[in-house]
């Protein structure tokens, strides 16, 4: 991998952003420091990223941004991609990479106090807050690819939303690829900084929109001050072809509270890293997600809940159906410091092999180095319960169908806790159409 | 409406059904009853052709057609309903889309046309009142958290909604208090006609004063040992098992 790190440093010419010169050719130092992980890696050990080296995706998009919808029917298609109906949300629309500004829309309804904005449009006091909090809630030398896509950046999108200050409206960021002649690598960015009090709702929606062979290399950070409340999504519904490297890094004040929901339809792979930091008393997070690998596809998630003082709380819980030959990876890491007394951690991964050649690799890792703490995890691997197929069969219900609804059923538990209802009612469909292709075994769930 | 002719039956192989004969005319209400470990609910699985239920011999004629030929679903949408002991909880699917599922798949099989949703809603909701069940547990999902009682009341509903030709209730009346046990009754009565049959399985006589079976029989060892009127549960009741159990065994030695 050792040519795949210095053909990639060498992609971008550091500079478009030059009030970042300083962070980014300091990432690039580490960069092109950095070993890649292998298989050898206790991280990486069920995860291969040889497709990475093979794919030859190190090139820049020809076209992005507002060049790459250009003609009124591609924005009407791109339009309707992008679409949460009922959402109701501020919407930043990137395409290839580059902010595309006729398609984002809606920023006269953010409340005063709330900033939205893409790297590239900031003004000097924005500019400020970036390099006073980028890179601060992750360690690059643990998670290299985040080194790659500092040292690369030509823009990021950039939310803060002041003291007492509560954004009711979703802020839905949106990353499409339009068709390109060569496979391509984009470098995703998001900084959200609560200041104390305030509430928001991010929304990172990755649409399946075009078959594009791309590299998505995402960072995104969340910081909290005290008592802010987050609602966080991400979204990976990309195509097939699709190689996604993402990394969420959260780190939460006193009494902060981060609510996320992670989604990954398969691809050659999807990967996600999670990291939560509780630094403050009294912080809470709760993780749900799902992931729904087929054919011959991967997907990852590797979530480290860090609890680094007394009275924090978490709840996590991941779920997977996993078809065909595909091959799921779920690593849940709870690590409870000597000081974090009275922490109160939660985990769960189930899973469902609907074939005899699906893979899930699940492992669930606590390191507990505080006495008074109660920390629960368990993992379960299965197929569908023969006695409920029974019942919903002694109903009339087909086999076929019975199975369809089962599995359905499963992963809708947590698509039922999601907290917009608008959102859950978009997820449905893709999750149905996921495994089954047949319309008819699919009217009553949806 | 059904004939069980000298029916045996296993369970990993262990035999629990050992000759087991059963008529029932359209209309007829048959209680079965019998000490733990008889056969009765086996013979409820065997009916509903649960996997792991294997008939080794004999013949069960389903409105004319050979039940054993066919799938548990296309049991259903014959006619057959098994009232479950234990009804099975399913979360993450609504009660409301599983019995749609249901009752277009029965539909379909009468060939009659789908309900559209609205209809269905309407028809839903009677039946949920029909047992005294909230609205919302339409909602919910199947059976998720519901305590015992509203477990057994949705059994009900969902027989109501499907009108089966013929029901089974496997100890519907076990871990229901009086009240539940007068919903479930009133159900199952609201239910009764000349073309409808009921095989109604109970430990305890206490069912059969509100719903009242024409037929009684005593199951042991994976045979009817006695049939009578209602005047039988009464007897048992008061009896137990023991003077037939051993009445048998000498009739057969």
């Amino acid at each position: 991998m050792a040519e795949f790190v210095k053909q990639a440093a060498q992609l971008t010419a550091l500079g478009p952003l030059t009030w970042l010169s300083e962070f980014c050719s300091e990432a690039q130092q580490q960069w092109l420091g950095a070993t890649l992980p292998n298989r050898k890696v206790e991280n990486w050990k069920y995860t291969n990223i040889r497709a990475l080296e093979q794919g030859d995706y190190l090139n820049l998009a020809t076209k992005a941004g507002d060049a790459a919808v250009s003609t009124e029917s591609d924005c009407q298609k791109t339009v309707a991609i992008c679409d949460i109906a009922g959402l109701d949300s501020v919407r930043m629309v990137f395409v290839n990479g580059e902010l595309c500004e006729r398609l984002s829309e809606g920023f006269d309804r953010l409340p005063a106090g709330v900033q939205l904005v893409n790297f590239a449009k900031t003004n000097s006091a924005q500019q400020d807050l970036i390099k006073r909090h980028l890179g601060s809630a992750l360690d690059t030398t643990k998670h290299p690819f985040t080194a790659l896509n500092a040292s690369q950046l030509v823009d990021g999108v950039f939310l803060h939303v002041g003291k007492n200050t509560v954004c009711e409206t979703p802020i839905q960021i949106v990353h499409l690829q339009a068709t390109t002649d060569q496979a391509i690598t984009i470098q995703q960015r998001l900084l959200v900084v609560l200041e104390p009090n305030s509430q928001a709702t991010v929304v990172e929606h990755f649409p399946d929109s075009a078959n594009v062979k791309a590299f998505t290399n995402g960072v995104t950070e969340l910081l909290l001050a005290e008592n802010a409340q987050l609602n966080h999504y991400r979204l990976n519904l990309e195509g097939d072809q699709t190689f996604h490297l993402g990394g969420v890094h959260a780190r939460l004040a006193a009494g902060a509270n981060l609510n996320s929901f992670y989604l990954a339809l398969g691809s050659v792979l999807k990967r996600n890293d999670v990291v939560v930091y509780h630094a403050g008393s009294g912080a809470h997070c709760d993780i749900n997600g799902l992931y729904l690998p087929r054919g011959n596809e991967q997907v990852d998630y590797h979530t480290c809940i860090e609890h680094a003082v007394p009275h924090c709380t978490s709840d996590e819980s991941f779920r997977g159906i996993i078809a065909d030959s595909a091959k799921a990876i779920f690593n849940g890491r709870i690590h409870i410091h000597r000081q974090a007394q009275k922490t109160l951690a939660q985990m769960s991964n189930k899973n469902l092999l609907t074939s005899n050649k699906a893979e899930i690799d699940t492992k669930p890792e606590l390191e507990i180095y505080a006495d008074d703490v109660q920390c629960a995890h368990g993992a379960t691997i299965a197929q569908l319960d023969d006695t409920a197929m029974h019942y919903l069969r002694t109903r009339g219900v087909s086999a076929a169908e019975a199975s369809v609804i089962l599995s359905f059923g499963f992963i809708n538990e947590l698509v039922n806790d999601v907290k917009h209802e608008a959102i859950a009612r978009y997820l449905r469909p893709f999750l149905a159409k996921s495994f089954v292709k047949d319309e008819t075994l699919t009217r009553h769930i949806l | 409406m059904l004939s069980i002719k000298d029916l045996h039956a296993s369970v990993e192989d262990k035999q629990i059904l050992k000759g087991l004969n059963l008529e029932i005319k359209p209309g007829e209400v048959h209680a079965i009853m019998g000490p733990n470990g008889s056969g009765k609910s086996t013979t409820g699985h065997v009916l509903s052709g649960r996997e792991g239920y294997n008939v080794d011999s004999g013949s069960i004629v389903f409105n004319g057609k050979d039940l054993l030929e066919m799938d548990t679903e296309e049991r259903a949408r014959e006619g057959l309903f098994l009232a479950f002991q234990y009804p099975v909880e399913i979360p993450g699917v609504s009660n409301m889309e599983f019995m749609k599922a249901a009752v277009d798949a029965v539909r379909e099989h009468r060939g009659e046309e789908p309900l559209d949703s609205v209809s269905f809603m309407k028809k839903a909701r009677e039946r949920c009142k029909a047992v005294n069940l909230p609205i919302d547990f339409l909602k919910r999902g199947v059976n998720e958290g519901f305590s015992g009682g509203e477990k057994k009341r949705n059994e009900i509903m969902q027989m109501m909604l499907l009108e089966p030709k013929l029901c089974i209730l496997d100890e519907t009346d076990s871990g229901l208090d009086i009240d539940a046990l007068q919903v479930v009754a009133d159900g199952v009565n609201a239910l009764r006609d000349s073309g409808r049959s009921f095989i109604v399985v109970t430990h305890y006589q206490r069912l059969l004063n509100y719903i009242e079976p024409d037929y009684v029989h005593v199951l042991s060892d994976g045979r009817i040992i006695k049939s009578g009127d209602k005047s039988l549960a009464l007897e048992l009741e008061e009896k137990g098992y023991g003077w037939l159990v051993t009445a048998d065994e000498e009739g057969v030695a």
